[in-house]
């Protein structure tokens, strides 16, 4: 079942991507580009999807555990550290260049596009060699390092 | 602003918070795309299964809208090979570094109203901001 439930989660959060138009990397462009032909579509997408979430977060919190799961499994993460910072610059980066983040890169495999391909297996690469990185960092505890991801 | 599409934004962005919640109330997670592949890349790390499954749907819904008579229009990517390389990089880099991107930290981190999440966001937003504005007005201009 929960197999089930997260595919069709993926279904329409991927059907969402591609009805807000942004599945198209030069529409996102287009919201990044401030001194240019500025379109705010992606303010909206994001406005509404909080407002949904918003709500429906707020909503699973009168629950004690999930549906099909045991635990509601949310970072307990609060400090601003380096890495959030230091990592969200390059993210952002790597978005200015392409007009590609994680789900619509993944998502655009289906049009078979050959540099959405490459784009997807170095953003793979990438994560590889941080997790690789991380993992061999003298100062952090090696088990469970990588646990606390925010999303 | 000639571009802009509120109407199929506001009910695209609806559709991607309601997969957020349904995803938190059924399953417990956070629906960021970059935790749930690198989750899935990631070594001896278990639970791999319902995050496959999820990528799985994401790329079922352009197929489906395909079969449907939806016109899925082919991405348009820049033109050097090297630019595509050099930013999935740091997408992937930066997004496990960061511990999310626009999915984990823009949407379900801000919707629960997260600090890390609304700095993370703030700051992605703004190096993506003056990437663009170096490569289309400086660069390219």
């Amino acid at each position: 079942m929960l197999i089930l439930a997260s595919l069709l989660c993926g279904f329409v959060f991927g059907l969402g991507l591609l009805i807000s138009g942004m599945l198209q990397p030069t529409k996102v462009l287009g919201f990044l580009d401030i001194f240019g032909a500025w379109d705010a579509s992606l303010a909206v997408v994001m406005a509404a999807a909080l407002a949904v979430s918003g709500l429906g977060y707020r909503l699973s919190q009168q629950r004690s555990q999930p549906v099909l799961a045991l635990r509601f499994d949310l970072s307990t993460k609060t400090a601003i550290d380096p890495s959030l910072i230091a990592g969200a610059a390059l993210f952002g980066i790597g978005w200015g260049l392409a007009g590609l983040c994680p789900g619509p890169a993944l998502e655009n495999l289906a049009t078979l596009s050959p540099k959405v391909i490459a784009f997807c297996v170095a953003m793979a690469a990438g994560m590889i060699v941080h997790d690789q990185w991380y993992a061999k960092r003298p100062a952090t505890p090696k088990s469970g390092a990588l646990a606390g991801t925010d999303g | 602003m000639n571009n802009f599409t509120p109407l199929s934004a506001a009910i695209g962005g609806a559709l991607i918070g309601l997969a957020s919640t349904m995803l938190l109330l059924l399953a417990g997670r956070i629906a960021g795309i970059s935790g749930i592949l690198g989750a899935t890349l990631g070594f001896g790390t278990g639970e791999r299964s319902w995050r496959l499954a999820f990528i799985a749907g994401l790329i079922l819904a352009p197929l489906a809208a395909m079969l449907a008579g939806y016109a899925v229009p082919a991405p348009q990517m820049p033109d050097s090979w090297l630019l595509v390389i050099v930013a999935g990089l740091l997408v992937g880099f930066g997004a496990r570094l960061g511990g999310g991107c626009t999915s984990g930290h823009g949407v379900c981190g801000i919707a629960r109203f997260s600090q890390r999440s609304i700095v993370a966001t703030i700051i992605f937003m703004g190096t993506a901001v003056v990437t663009v504005a170096l490569m289309r007005h400086v660069v390219g201009g």
